[in-house]
């Protein structure tokens, strides 16, 4: 079997849960082992990575200046070498960071992907295109595959065989870069499951008039995480991070439920692959009910406080 | 300041989108300039408006139809056009894209020197995002990508990227590439009097053999990935649509109980 590469990513120095799902796929294309770009791990995050399948976490010591692609990519790179697969988390950042690998590497490339598998010695992948109305699978012709996995498309599931995974440091110099990161301000972390990763997602659009508070209620009482249409991010309702839609945050859910939302095209490109849609909005020619599994005509103050009561009730019940 | 803008010809989002044989279908009829390429152009217009002095060259890769990207560039204020466009091109994955775009840049650069290429954050076809890194990557310029706001100073471009968990301020050297978002501007109308003169302007056609590419080193013989099945989604089965007469949030919640989602 050969060594598949998965890139890890970390919130506050743990692992992400995205980042399991990835290690889970690697495990059906060959041997995993994880890279860890930054100060050292915990012996804790080494053991959850052992558990999904991690032989090996290569770390390659960085501070900052690994924010910048073209390093984080040469230190992708130097832990690489052997691995003709590499399979990372789908984000901005990160499709970044594999166009350079694949320049220097000549592998071909596929981000967004929904799930991946080897067809005879070839990588192949499965992606939802056109705002989640066709399906596309893609086969990576070239020698190396860089395979860039959406969060929520795999189910995280520990290895058959947990061990713990040796810790292997990568000594590599990270090269001088043209960009120099002046600042950095960090960007409070949401409460909870960032949207990207959330099971559930509960968004409120412009038919919320800036008053998130059911939008966030329905969301705590399903364990999920609050989204927004671009109308309510850029009226400064709620802040940008929330935004989903094709230019914010692409989800996929088992459940979104949108609320006071119009469904617009640019947001259904980055909502329409979710398991079930709900949506709320007092226009019934809205065309979020085109695609919506359970849709309430009505009004998103009389409904969603009912629909809260009724959970309460079926919880305590 | 002399700026070139990348502007893609995409299928428009309102249109019904799908693919032929692995290739997404293009036709001049319901395609436009790429909506996020709109911020692009504003951007490079700002930034010359801001100096007073330069020139805005808008350039697009891809069939005859696409030449409609940049005419509409053209129509909001750009100076020139130039519309890449060769068979062999065509199934060209984001390399050999990047390849292309980067041999039409030098060319200009080497009449000329560019200070900026600036491109949209996304094409809302491929939507892949790594165009832009690409090509900083192929002409070995600085990558500025996905700038929420954009200054430029004294030779260096300064750029603030807002990321899922910090907002960073990134300054290189010219000459770069920059990709911006959406947040980055908000892009003007045509007027009456650019749409006039659009008609007239003209759009410079190259083929690869004016950029000195062989047909072999891009399209879909050269791609590294190749599409081998397509096909539309099933519409989602049994969808239900109540209108509320009073009990529609006991339904909603009951029809998650059911599913197992509440
Ligand atoms: C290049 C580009 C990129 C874009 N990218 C994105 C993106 O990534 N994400 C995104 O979301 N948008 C994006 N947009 C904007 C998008 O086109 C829409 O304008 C936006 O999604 C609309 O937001 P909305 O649904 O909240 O508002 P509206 O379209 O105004 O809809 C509000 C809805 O609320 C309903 N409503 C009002 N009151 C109530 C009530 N009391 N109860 C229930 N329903 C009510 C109304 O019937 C209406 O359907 C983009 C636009 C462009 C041009
Ligand atoms: C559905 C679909 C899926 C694809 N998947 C892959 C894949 O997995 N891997 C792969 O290598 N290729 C893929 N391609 C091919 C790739 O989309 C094209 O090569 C494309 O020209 C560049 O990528 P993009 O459209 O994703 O652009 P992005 O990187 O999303 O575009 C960013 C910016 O680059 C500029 N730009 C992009 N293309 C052009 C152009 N032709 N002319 C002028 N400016 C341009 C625009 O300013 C645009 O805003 C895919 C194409 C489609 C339609």
């Amino acid at each position: 079997m050969s060594t598949v590469a998965v890139l890890v990513e970390t919130r506050s120095g743990e692992v992400t849960q995205p980042t399991f799902e990835a290690l889970t796929l690697a495990r059906t294309l060959g041997t995993p082992v994880a890279v860890w770009i930054g100060a050292a791990p915990e012996p804790a995050e080494l053991a959850r990575l052992g558990v999904y399948g991690a032989e090996e976490v290569r770390v390659v010591p960085a501070g900052d200046d690994a924010r910048v692609p073209a390093a984080a990519a040469a230190a992708l790179g130097a832990a690489t070498q052997d691995a003709a697969v590499v399979v990372m988390v789908s984000t901005f950042v990160n499709k970044e960071v594999a166009t350079r690998l694949a320049l220097a590497t000549g592998a071909g490339v596929v981000v967004d992907a929904a799930g991946a598998e080897l067809v005879d010695g070839h990588v192949e992948t499965l992606q939802t295109v056109f705002a989640a109305t066709w399906n596309v699978r893609t086969r990576i012709a070239a020698e190396r595959a860089i395979v860039a996995v959406r969060p929520n498309t795999t189910q995280a599931i520990a290895g058959e065989t947990p061990g713990a995974a040796t810790l292997v440091e990568v000594g590599a110099e990270l090269p001088e870069t043209r960009e120099a990161i002046v600042a950095i301000e960090p960007v409070p972390a949401p409460e909870g499951v960032p949207l990207a990763e959330a099971p559930v997602v509960v968004s409120g659009g412009r038919g919320t008039n800036g008053d998130y508070t059911l939008v966030r209620e329905l969301a705590d009482v399903l364990g999920g995480a609050v989204g927004a249409s671009r109308d309510a991010t850029d009226e400064g309702w709620i802040s940008h991070e929330h935004m989903v839609g094709q230019t914010g945050t692409t989800v996929t859910p088992a459940l979104y439920v949108a609320c006071g939302i119009s469904g617009a095209v640019h947001h259904r490109g980055g909502m329409q692959a979710s398991g079930t849609v709900v949506a709320v909005n007092i226009d019934p020619d809205a065309p979020i009910f085109e695609i919506a599994d359970f849709g309430v005509v009505g009004d998103l103050g009389d409904v969603l406080p009912q629909a809260i009561a009724r959970i309460h009730e079926h919880r305590a019940g | 300041m002399r700026i070139l803008v990348t502007v893609k010809f995409v299928p428009d989002l309102q249109s019904q989108r799908s693919f032929t044989e692995g290739a997404v279908t293009r036709t001049g009829d319901d395609g436009t300039m790429n909506e996020l390429d709109e911020n692009a152009v504003e951007a490079a217009l700002q930034l010359k408006e801001a100096a007073g002095e330069g020139e805005v060259y808008a350039l697009t890769v891809g069939g005859d139809d696409a030449v409609a990207a940049v005419r509409k560039a053209l129509q909001l204020g750009v100076d020139h056009a130039i519309h890449v466009s060769d068979a062999a091109i065509a199934g060209s994955d984001v390399f050999g894209t990047a390849k292309v775009i980067a041999a039409a840049v030098r060319k200009v650069h080497d009449e000329a020197p560019l200070d900026l290429v600036v491109t949209g954050m996304a094409a809302l076809d491929g939507l892949t995002s790594m165009l832009p890194t690409a090509l900083a990557a192929e002409l070995d310029w600085s990558q500025l990508t996905l700038a929420s706001g954009l200054t430029v100073e004294d030779g260096a471009a300064t750029i603030v990227r807002h990321l899922p968990d910090a907002h960073e301020t990134v300054a290189a050297p010219l000459p770069a590439v920059v990709s911006v978002t959406d947040e980055a501007n908000k892009p003007r109308y045509p007027n009456f009097k650019l749409i006039m003169a659009a008609r007239s302007k003209p759009v410079t056609t190259w083929t690869l053999a004016d950029l000195g590419i062989p047909a072999e080193a891009v399209g879909a013989g050269a791609a590294r990935t190749v599409v081998v099945d397509a096909s539309p989604r099933p519409p989602r089965e049994n969808r239900v649509k109540v209108t509320d007469t009073g009990d529609a949030g006991t339904q909603l919640a009951d029809f998650l109980i059911e599913r197992g989602l509440a």
